[in-house]
Order: C-alpha cells, then structure tokens, then sequence
C-alpha cells in the first residue's frame, strides 16, 4: 500500500501554475526525493501534502484515507522546515514534546519518548537549554526529534540541510539517511541539491515547472534520464548535448574519454578539440568543442587522471575521443528521449 | 593639531551637546519637583531665587491635594480608564494586526496603513461627532465614555505596531506548531503572543500613557469633578478663575509622571524593541 498517493494534484497561484498535475505514488517505508531547480514547485508540493496549503485541484491520499478536507495536524505527518521552526520560548525538552501535549499523551510516557527521541538522535544533553544556545546542527537533529516523537505515517523534509554547511551537510546526510534506514518511515525530501537526492533517494522525482519529468531509483535518473530537463539537471559536469538529427544526442563527460582508453568497438567517434583543463585531483575536467557539430553547451569530458595526464591532452590540439554507443542518450526535438538514434 | 588636543576637543564639543539636550529634557521636571515642594511664600517672594530652595521643603502642597480636593479619586479614575483601555485595545489589535500581518497578503498592507491613517485625525476634529455619539449612549458627563472613546485611537496605533511586529515573527513557527497539532488560534496564542511580548508590553506602555494624558475628550465629555481623569482634574479644579495653585498642580504632575517613568525605564530596552521590531527585518 501507498504511504502517499497524489492524484493530479494542480496548485494555482494568481495564474501561475506552481504545481500542474503531480502525481506521484509513495510506497510505505519509502525514501522518496523531490528534487528540482528552486521555484519549480517542490515545495509548495510538499507544503500540499502536508496540509499547510490547500491544492487547487486533485486528491491527496495518505494511508489510503483522502485527506484533502483534514487539517495538518489530524494527517499524521511530520513536517522539518528548511529553518526548522524551532519554538523559540521553549526549552529543547519542550520542543520535542510539543507534539504529544497537544494529542495530550500521558505524561509518562512523553518523557519516555522524548528520552527515546533525543537519545536516538544524541541530543539527551541539550534537553534543557533553549534554540538560540545550540549550533545549527544540533538545532537540525531536534527538528528530526521533534519530528519523529509522535512516530508519523509521512515524514516531511523540506530542504533540511541547506542552513549547514558543506562539511556538516555531509554528516548530517549520513545520519538522515541512516536513520529512516533504522526507523523505516515513510520520508519525503525536498531539495534541490543532486547530490543529496543521489546520496539518500531510494527514489527521486525530478521535478520542473510545476511537472513531474522522471520517477526512478538513482541509477535510472542518471543512465537513463526520461527528457533533456532530466539529461542536463542531474549531474556535474552536465550530460554533452550535441545537435543531432533535428533532436540532440547526449552523452556523459564520464564516458567521454579518449578513443584509445575505450577497449570496445561499438563505439560512436568525435573529434575534439580541448580549450582548457582542470585538475581536480581524483578527476580531469577537460573543456572543448566538437568538430561539425553544434552543442548547447561547452563539451566537458572527465578523464581518469591516472590515465590522461596534462602532457597528452595539450590544449588547442585536436583529439580522438570516443562514447560507448551504449552509453548515448538521443532526445528528439521536443527533449523526450527517443529509444533509437 | 596635536592628538590629545583633538580627542579632548572631540569629547569636549560631544559631552556639550549631551548636556545641552540633557538641561532641555529635565529643567521642566526639575522645576516640577522643587516647585511641588516649596512652600507658598517662597514660591511668590519675587526676590527669592527661583531655581532652588529658600525655605524649608514642604509637603503642604501634597497633603492639600489628598485632603482638600479629589486627586485621590482622579488617579483612581485614571487608573481604571487605563487598565480597561488597556485591556479593549490588546483584545482587538492583537487578533487585527495578526490577521492584517498573516492572512490578507498584499491588501492587508494597504488595509492597515489606512488603519494607521484614522490614528492621524486629531481629536479636536473628532471630538464633536464623537460628544453625539456619547450622548446617545447616556454617557455624559461620566468616566466611562472615555473608556468608550480612548480605543479610537489605541486601537489604530496598536494594530498598526503589533501588524510590524508579527511580520517580522517567522512563519515556520507557526506552521510548525500547526503540523505538530494546533489549531491557527491555538498556534497564535501558544506561539506568536509569547514570542511577541515585547511588541505586547510596548502596546501596554503605550496605551497606558495616551489615556494618562489625553486632555480633550476628558474635558469635553466631564464636567463633574468626581468623574475626572487626573490630567484634566487637576488643571481643571487646581486652576480656579485667575488663581494657579502651582504647588499643588506641579505635586499632581509630579505624582502622575513618577509610575510611567518607572514603566518606561523598566522595559526601555523591550519597549525600543517593540517600537523598531517591526521596521528592522
């Protein structure tokens, strides 16, 4: 059974579409990612299962009841705000269990699942101090507390690492990811950033103006992107799109490489002539044009430093290089991706 | 010029111009406090010093105020007309200025500048329309019409305060406390009043003194001495035809001005919070 179901959800704000028909369908126990540029629509996505905004049209389904006409807070879900909306006045305990004072759960057991939660979350020490004395990590893990105290059908993460920086961001995936492993709820991630939707996403749904454009486990999204939206959003460098038979034809800059690097034959042939370099220690980003063909975009190829290094590809000199046809991606002139080339 | 020489000057011309606004803010106040305790024949003695004591302090003009007229009565009054002005104005600015902060969007913006607008018409333009309607309701000459009166300016002035300060309370609050189980008024009361206290007690502070000093509805809709506020009373009963009792009217002043002061001093750094809370996002 789905978690959540969303029927053709549309969200009209003074004329603009911000969502135009999403639906989507989350499997219990689902780390489900919504990932897409920023203004196309994820959010007010989320906001719309969560209750905070009520959809133009379509059904929203969570745990097989339609939810359309229930409040928030009678929806079972849990939502973690981007600046996570933390209660200011209260204490840390208090915070966490706010939830549960307002289903008035007995006093006990609150503070055995505050005890549960912040434990969990290794944040029992911080109970009585208030928001403003914790550091932006811990004020993160007790939003996931107060969050997962009442233990709810769907919980709803919008943007929750993007007050971190980098090299907490990293951790602070780790933990989520860990931690809906161990808990096994049902999650909805909003982001923009690829690489948490990557990194955590048992499934991501890439998002756009409003739409849906691919539903897929990361390695669908990535090797086998629906449309050119897709192709080119996922991925650093971007995926190569060259003009090609009134459609474009793209391919990875990972599986651009040297002709005599690829140990294949059925391989499609460029040449390519290299601009600039850049060494990036584990990888060569290298900077060109293709000869007779048009790209939207300046061809990247990612090269195995181990393999190329600075003196074979010179800058301004042309080069064999090479894709394995199997790792070519043709899109047809309205961006869908076309099964033959 | 040498160093030393410039920041002597510097701190000279700076020190100067604090003393200058210093004398000008506190002479009257001084004046008030030696004039409240100096005896009758000091205060009229012509060849006296006028800026200090030339005879023995006095309480005479305190005791008179207390025995010999109503002020007890009026402070009481004012008191009263204060706590339920107060009490009007909080029950309604708070839900208006919430709801022209959060609900309306960009129209509410519009609203509530109009509603600060009617703050701007003066009372003397407005005092004889409103005398009409107080009449009407068989509140004449009674303190009580005040009540009725004072939330016409309390309330535009505080909602237009409180609407500053909720914009500027983060949404998330709110929202979070809606999905964690309260309703859009409980989220209000648990969340947003206790975080806005200081834009609360401005509102208090505030309301409290307009009403301490508001002379011209007092002295348009009361007449009978028992019913009057203490501005009016005393400016009213302690200036009889041509006679100034000015020991007892700057003792009265006096004796009004010492709790706001203490009030303002108290919560000066909520109270400069309140007041730029909403302009400072």
């Amino acid at each position: 059974m789905s978690a959540v179901l969303t029927k053709d959800i549309v969200k009209t704000f003074a004329d603009v579409n911000a969502v135009d028909g999403i639906s989507l369908a989350v499997p219990d126990g689902e780390f489900m990612v919504l990932l897409g540029p920023s203004g196309c629509g994820k959010t007010t996505f989320l906001r719309i299962i969560c209750g905070l905004e009520r959809q133009t049209t379509g059904d929203i389904l969570i745990g097989g009841t339609v939810v359309n006409d229930i409040p928030p807070r009678a929806r079972g879900v849990a939502m973690m705000f981007q600046s996570y909306g933390l209660y200011p006045h209260y204490k840390i305990r208090d915070n966490i269990a706010f939830p549960l004072r307002t289903q008035r759960v007995a006093r006990a057991e609150i503070e055995n699942k505050v005890e549960w939660a912040s434990n969990l979350l290794g944040i029992g020490h911080l109970l009585d101090r208030r928001p403003r004395q914790l550091s932006g990590g811990e004020r993160q893990r007790v939003a996931l507390a107060r969050a997962l105290v009442r233990e709810p059908t769907v919980l709803l993460l919008d943007e929750p690492l993007s007050n971190l920086d980098a090299k907490l961001r990293a951790s602070a995936r780790n933990e989520i990811k860990q931690f809906q492993q161990r808990v096994g709820t049902t999650t909805i991630y909003v982001t923009h950033d690829q690489v948490e939707a990557m990194g955590m996403g048992d499934r991501i749904a890439v998002i756009d103006h409003g739409r849906v454009r691919q539903v897929g486990t990361p390695t669908a999204i990535y090797d086998d992107p629906a449309d050119r939206f897709v192709a080119t959003f996922v991925g650093t460098p971007p995926m190569n799109l060259v003009a090609w038979n009134g459609g474009h034809l793209g391919f990875r800059p990972e599986n651009f490489l040297p002709r005599e690097l690829i140990d294949d034959s059925a391989v499609t042939e460029f040449s390519f002539r290299v601009d600039r370099s850049e060494y990036l220690g584990s990888e060569r980003i290298v900077y060109g044009v293709l000869e007779g063909l048009e790209s939207v975009q300046e061809i990247t190829a990612k090269l195995p430093p181990a393999h190329v290094d600075q003196e074979s590809i010179r800058p301004g000199e042309w080069h064999a290089f090479a894709v394995r046809n199997s790792a070519l991606c043709y899109f047809d002139k309205d961006g869908k991706r076309a099964i033959r080339h | 010029m040498p160093r030393p020489l410039a920041a002597a000057i510097r701190e000279v011309s700076f020190y100067s111009a604090v003393l200058f606004f210093v004398v000008i803010a506190a002479f009257p106040f001084y004046w008030m406090v030696i004039t409240a305790f100096k005896t009758n024949s000091d205060l009229y003695t012509l060849t006296n010093i006028p800026f200090w004591f030339n005879e023995a302090p006095t309480l005479a003009h305190i005791k008179y105020l207390f025995t010999q007229t109503l002020f007890a009565r009026w402070l009481l009054n004012s008191l009263i007309i204060g706590v339920c002005v107060v009490a009007i104005t909080l029950v309604t600015a708070l839900p208006a200025g919430y709801s022209l902060a959060r609900m309306t969007g960009r129209s509410g913006e519009t609203l509530g500048i109009g509603i600060f607008m009617t703050y701007l018409v003066p009372p003397t333009l407005l005092f004889l329309p409103l005398s009409r309607v107080i009449s009407m309701l068989g509140l004449q000459d009674s303190m009580w019409s005040l009540v009725l009166v004072y939330p016409t300016f309390t309330i535009p002035f505080c909602t237009w305060l409180l609407m500053g300060f909720f914009k500027a309370v983060p949404r998330e609050i709110e929202e979070a406390a809606v999905v964690d189980g309260c309703s859009i008024l409980g989220a209000f009361i648990k969340m947003v009043l206790p975080v806005s206290v200081p834009a609360i007690l401005t509102v208090v502070i505030f309301t409290f003194t307009l009403t301490l000093q508001e002379f011209v509805y007092a002295l348009t809709f009361i007449s009978s001495s028992a019913q009057k506020t203490i501005t009016l009373g005393v400016a009213t009963d302690l200036v009889r035809g041509d006679i100034y009792f000015w020991g007892e009217l700057m003792a009265g002043a006096l004796i009004a001005a010492i709790p706001v002061a203490i009030a303002y001093n108290l919560f000066l750094d909520r109270f400069i919070a309140g007041i730029t809370g909403g302009a400072v996002k």
